[in-house]
C-alpha cells in the first residue's frame, strides 16, 4: 500500500464509537493498520493526533488525523467514493438521517449511559426516558422508509445503521447485565427487526466483540458504578 | 418584556411552483440567526416566521414533532430541524457559495470545530448567566472563571489558526457566531468576561462578524436585544 494512501485507525476494542469505524472501513473494503491504545497511558501519538479531546478513535489518513466518530464516517463515505455509500445522495433524505443520528447520539445514547451508571430513583428515571426516546425512534424510522423494507447486510450499512448497531449491538448484553429489555419486539417491530438484521450481518459479526467479552464490559461498568456508590 | 416584532426588512417569498423556503425562528436565538446568515450567504429568500416558544404554533409542532425547537427549515414544505443539520442541508441543496469546504478533510476539520464550539457554548453559557445573574461576589467570580477556561481553550484553538479558514464566512465562522450573545449579555450586565486584554483573537473575530455585509443583517438589533437581556437577567439576578 502506498505510503500516502496508508490508513491507520488508533482505537481499543471495547469501544463502540471505534467499532463505528471499523464497520465503515470493513464495508468500503478500505484496508487498515489498527493500533490499540492504552487509555490509561495514552501514547504520545494519541495526544499529538488528537490534543482536543486526547480520545479515540483517531482515524489516520494520508498522515492527517481525523477526529469524532461521526466525522471520521462521513470523510469517510466522501473519500472513498466506490463501494457502498454511507449516506443517501439526496440532500433531504440525508438531512433525515443527520437527524437521526443525532437524535440517537444525543438523546438515547447518553440515557442509556445513565442507566448504566446510575441506580436507584436516578436509574428507573432514566430507564423511563429511554423508552420515551425509542418510542419516537420507533415513529422517525417509520417516517424514513415509508413503508419501504429496509435491508441490512454486510454491504448495506449506513451512518445509522452503524450508530445504532454501536449502541444496540450489545443489547443482549445490556439485558443480562441491567435486566432491562429495550429492543423489545412487541414495543419497537421496526427497531428490532433493524437490531437483529445488524447483528447478523457479516461485518459485524466478523468485528465482535462477541457476546460474553459485552457482557463482561457491562459487568465492569456497572460494579464501578455500585463501588462508587457504596463508598 | 415588550412584544417585538421582526423589523429587519426581509423579502418575502411569492409562493411560487418553484421553491418555498420557510424558517421558523426566535429572533433571540443564535442558533436561529445562524440559518439565516446561511440562506442570506446563498441568496436564498425565505419567509421567516417568528415562533412564540411559550406558545408554540401548530406548524411547529408538526414539522418538529420530536423536539419541538427552533430552528426549522422547510423547504417545499419538507422540514429539516437541529441547525448544523439544517446548514448542511442547505449548503448541499444551494450549491454556490459553499459554506463548508469541498475537500474532505478540510470539511472534516470543519464539522469537528462546528461541533466543538457547539459543545463548549452549551458548558460556557451557563456559567455566564452564573456569571452575570449571582448575587455573590463569590459565585460571580466562580461564573467568570468556568466562563473564561472553557473561552480560553476557543481562544488558543483560534490563535493557532486552527479553524477560521478564510476571508469570508464558512461552515465555522457561522456556528461561532454565538460568542455575540455573549459579548452583548455581558455588556447590558456590566461584568467583564470576554475582554479584548484576555482573548484577542476572539475579540477579533466578533468585531469580524459585526462588520461582515452579510452577518451585519442577521445580528439582533441592539436595542431590543438590550431590553431582552436586561429582562430577563435582571429577573434571575433579582430572584437570587
Amino acid at each position: 500500500m502506498a505510503e500516502e494512501n496508508k490508513v491507520k485507525l488508533h482505537g481499543v476494542w471495547a469501544s463502540p464509537y471505534v467499532k463505528r469505524v471499523e464497520i465503515a472501513l470493513k464495508i468500503k473494503g478500505i484496508p487498515y493498520e489498527f493500533a490499540e491504545e492504552d487509555l490509561v497511558n495514552k501514547s504520545q501519538l494519541l495526544l499529538q493526533y488528537n490534543p482536543v479531546h486526547k480520545k479515540v478513535p483517531v482515524l489516520i489518513h494520508n498522515g492527517k488525523p481525523i477526529c469524532e466518530s461521526l466525522v471520521i464516517l462521513e470523510y469517510i463515505d466522501e473519500t472513498w467514493k466506490n463501494g457502498p455509500l454511507l449516506l443517501p445522495q439526496d440532500p433531504y433524505k440525508r438531512a433525515k438521517v443527520h437527524f437521526w443520528t443525532s437524535f440517537v447520539e444525543k438523546e438515547l445514547l447518553e440515557n442509556v449511559h445513565l442507566v448504566v451508571r446510575s441506580e436507584g430513583g436516578e436509574q428507573e428515571k432514566a430507564i423511563k426516558v429511554v423508552f420515551e426516546k425509542l418510542k419516537l425512534l420507533e415513529e422517525g424510522l417509520k417516517d424514513l422508509f415509508q413503508g419501504e423494507t429496509h435491508h441490512i447486510d454486510g454491504e448495506n450499512m449506513g451512518i445509522l445503521d452503524i450508530v445504532l448497531c454501536s449502541l444496540f449491538g450489545a443489547h443482549k448484553a445490556q439485558e443480562e447485565v441491567l435486566g432491562v429489555k429495550f429492543i423489545d419486539p412487541e414495543k419497537f417491530p421496526l427497531l428490532s427487526s433493524w437490531v437483529t438484521a445488524f447483528i447478523e450481518a457479516a461485518v459485524v459479526k466478523e468485528l465482535g466483540p462477541p457476546h460474553e467479552k459485552l457482557v463482561a464490559v457491562y459487568q465492569f461498568l456497572r460494579q464501578k458504578t455500585l463501588q462508587a456508590s457504596a463508598a | 418584556m415588550r412584544e417585538y416584532s421582526y423589523f429587519i426588512p426581509l423579502p418575502l417569498q411569492a409562493a411560487t411552483m418553484a421553491e418555498e423556503v420557510k424558517l421558523f425562528g426566535k429572533w433571540i436565538s443564535p442558533f436561529s440567526r445562524r440559518i439565516e446568515v446561511a440562506l442570506k450567504l446563498k441568496g436564498v429568500e425565505y419567509e421567516y416566521i417568528e415562533e412564540d416558544l411559550v406558545n408554540k404554533s401548530p406548524a411547529l409542532l408538526n414539522y418538529n414533532p420530536v423536539h419541538k425547537k427552533i430552528p426549522v427549515l422547510v423547504h417545499n414544505g419538507k422540514p429539516i430541524a437541529e441547525s448544523l443539520v439544517i446548514m448542511e442541508y442547505i449548503d448541499e441543496t444551494w450549491k454556490h457559495n459553499p459554506i463548508l469546504p469541498i475537500d474532505p478533510f478540510e470539511k472534516a476539520m470543519a464539522r469537528f470545530w462546528a461541533k466543538f464550539i457547539d459543545d463548549k457554548f452549551w458548558a460556557i453559557w451557563p456559567a455566564v448567566k452564573k456569571a452575570l445573574t449571582s448575587g455573590g461576589e463569590k459565585e460571580r467570580e466562580e461564573g467568570i472563571e468556568e466562563a473564561q477556561l472553557h473561552l480560553n481553550t476557543l481562544e488558543t484553538q483560534l490563535k493557532e489558526k486552527k479553524f477560521f479558514g478564510g476571508e469570508r464566512l464558512g461552515f465555522v465562522e457561522i456556528s461561532a457566531s454565538l460568542i455575540i450573545w455573549i459579548v452583548v449579555s455581558q455588556e447590558v450586565m456590566g461584568v467583564e468576561i470576554l475582554t479584548q486584554e484576555k482573548f484577542p483573537a476572539l475579540h477579533k473575530l466578533t468585531q469580524k462578524f459585526v462588520e461582515d455585509d452579510v452577518f451585519k443583517q442577521c445580528v439582533p438589533p441592539w436595542e431590543p436585544l438590550v431590553a431582552y437581556f436586561k429582562a430577563q437577567l435582571g429577573a434571575l439576578a433579582a430572584s437570587k
